[in-house]
Order: structure tokens, then C-alpha cells, then sequence
């Protein structure tokens, strides 16, 4: 299961209308338990592949190693990455598939269509080796803050 | 010299974030890794013991597939290796 707080769900969901009509794309910090990667927050990563932005995303290796420092710093880890499918379902693709290599991650993708954030699902990198990962259906639990009090 | 393990690989470092090796080289430092986490080798290299291609090993900020002396690169206490499989995809 994917755990996040409503804020972060509705930022990763605007960060892909932004973009639109290009893919977004971004890193989930959080902490990994048993069965749960539960985000603490989502950083936002800049596109590299600008020749095929519409239907296509990377993150720079030195902006990831960044990211990687300042979950360090945090105490958090890199748990799951997000992208956008620009006028495209919510599903993982085959590029998608063959491109994710961070088992145990949380690949999160929104569908945006004309500009408007669709649905948003997660799929989490299951197996133990590239020759046996998979992806699976992982569902979302989205956290209501609590409203502060007066 | 420290090295970051990314974290899918941390289930083959007893789940250490960061391993510290002595090397002089990024060779010896990977090599020396892969000895004392011996299931970490088949991950990060293709049996021709050459690096699988999504996984990236940075020292410092510079890519070590485009240093000129490569894995011959020397290194002292203070460098960092970084590893970080490659992040992409598509619709
Ligand atoms: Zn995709």
C-alpha cells in the first residue's frame, strides 16, 4: 500500500498538469514498512528527455544523487517515483516496465487529459532481480489531515 | 572512502544506507564492496563483470562511465560513491 497525505496527492497531480502537454516527473521520500511505503513528502524532478517530453521522462542520475542526500539528511528514503501520461491512461506502459529497476518502489502515474489531472494510480516493483520484477496494482490510502484546532 | 547504497540494494547491506570501504581506487572500492556483500555483485554487474546499464555509479558528481581513467580512478577518505539505478519510463 501507498500511503500519503492529501496535500502531497494533490501536489504530484498538479505538478502533472503543469507540465502538461509534457510528462512530469518526481521522487517520493518517505519510510518503507512492511507492505507500506508511506510518503513524507514528493520532490519535484526536472524531465531530461526534452526530445520526447510528451511521452517520455528520466531524471538526471546527478539531481537523483541530490535527492538521495537530502532524504539522507532527513531520515527518509527514496521510496517511489511519479510521472504523468499526458493524454494517456493511468496504467504503466511497457517502456514503463522495462525502465523501472528500483524494487520495492512505489511508480505512481497520473493520467492528465486536455490538462486536467485524471486518475492517479500505483504500482508497486515487486520480485527480488530484473529477471523476476513485476508490477502490482498497489492501492492508495489517502490521509485527511486533521484540522488544527482553534 | 563511503558508499551510497540506493534502497532496493539495502536488503544485501544488512540494511546500511552507506558502507564504508578502504580503497584507492573506485575499483577497489566497488570491489571491495562486492566482497564484503557478495549477493550485491550480481545486481550491480552483468556476468561479463562489466556494469549493468541503469545502474549509474557516480564519485562525487561526475558519472564514473565518463572518467578518463575510469575504475583506475584514485580516490581518498573523502570522495563519496553513489549509487543510483537509472529513473525513466514512458506512456
Ligand atoms: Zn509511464
Amino acid at each position: 500500500m501507498l500511503k500519503l497525505t492529501e496535500q502531497i496527492y494533490n501536489a504530484i497531480r498538479r505538478h502533472g498538469e503543469e507540465t502538461y502537454p509534457h510528462e512530469c516527473c518526481g521522487v517520493l521520500l518517505g519510510r518503507s514498512a512492511q507492505d507500506v511505503n508511506e510518503v513524507e513528502d514528493a520532490v519535484r524532478a526536472g524531465n531530461t528527455r526534452t526530445d520526447a517530453a510528451h511521452n517520455r521522462y528520466n531524471i538526471a542520475p546527478q539531481e537523483l544523487i541530490g535527492i538521495q542526500r537530502q532524504a539522507r539528511e532527513r531520515g527518509l528514503d527514496i521510496i517511489g517515483f511519479y510521472h504523468s501520461h499526458p493524454d494517456h491512461p493511468a496504467q504503466w506502459s511497457e517502456t514503463d516496465f522495462a525502465e523501472a529497476h528500483w524494487l520495492g518502489c512505489s511508480y505512481v502515474i497520473t493520467s492528465v487529459q486536455n490538462g486536467v489531472a485524471q486518475d492517479t494510480n500505483s504500482f508497486l516493483l515487486a520480485g527480488t532481480s530484473e529477471e523476476n520484477k513485476a508490477f502490482e496494482n498497489e492501492p492508495i490510502e489517502i490521509a485527511v489531515l486533521e484540522a488544527e484546532r482553534c | 572512502m563511503r558508499i551510497h547504497i540506493p534502497t532496493p540494494l539495502r536488503i544485501y547491506t544488512d540494511k546500511q544506507d552507506t558502507v564504508g570501504v578502504e580503497a584507492s581506487t573506485v575499483g577497489e572500492a566497488l570491489d571491495a564492496l562486492t566482497a564484503r556483500h557478495p549477493e550485491l555483485r550480481k545486481h550491480l554487474f552483468s556476468e561479463e563483470g562489466k556494469l549493468r546499464a541503469f545502474v549509474n555509479v557516480y564519485l562525487n558528481d561526475e558519472d564514473i562511465r565518463y572518467l578518463p581513467e575510469g575504475e583506475a580512478t584514485r580516490v581518498n577518505g573523502k570522495d563519496e560513491l553513489s549509487i543510483i539505478p537509472s529513473i525513466a519510463g514512458g506512456r
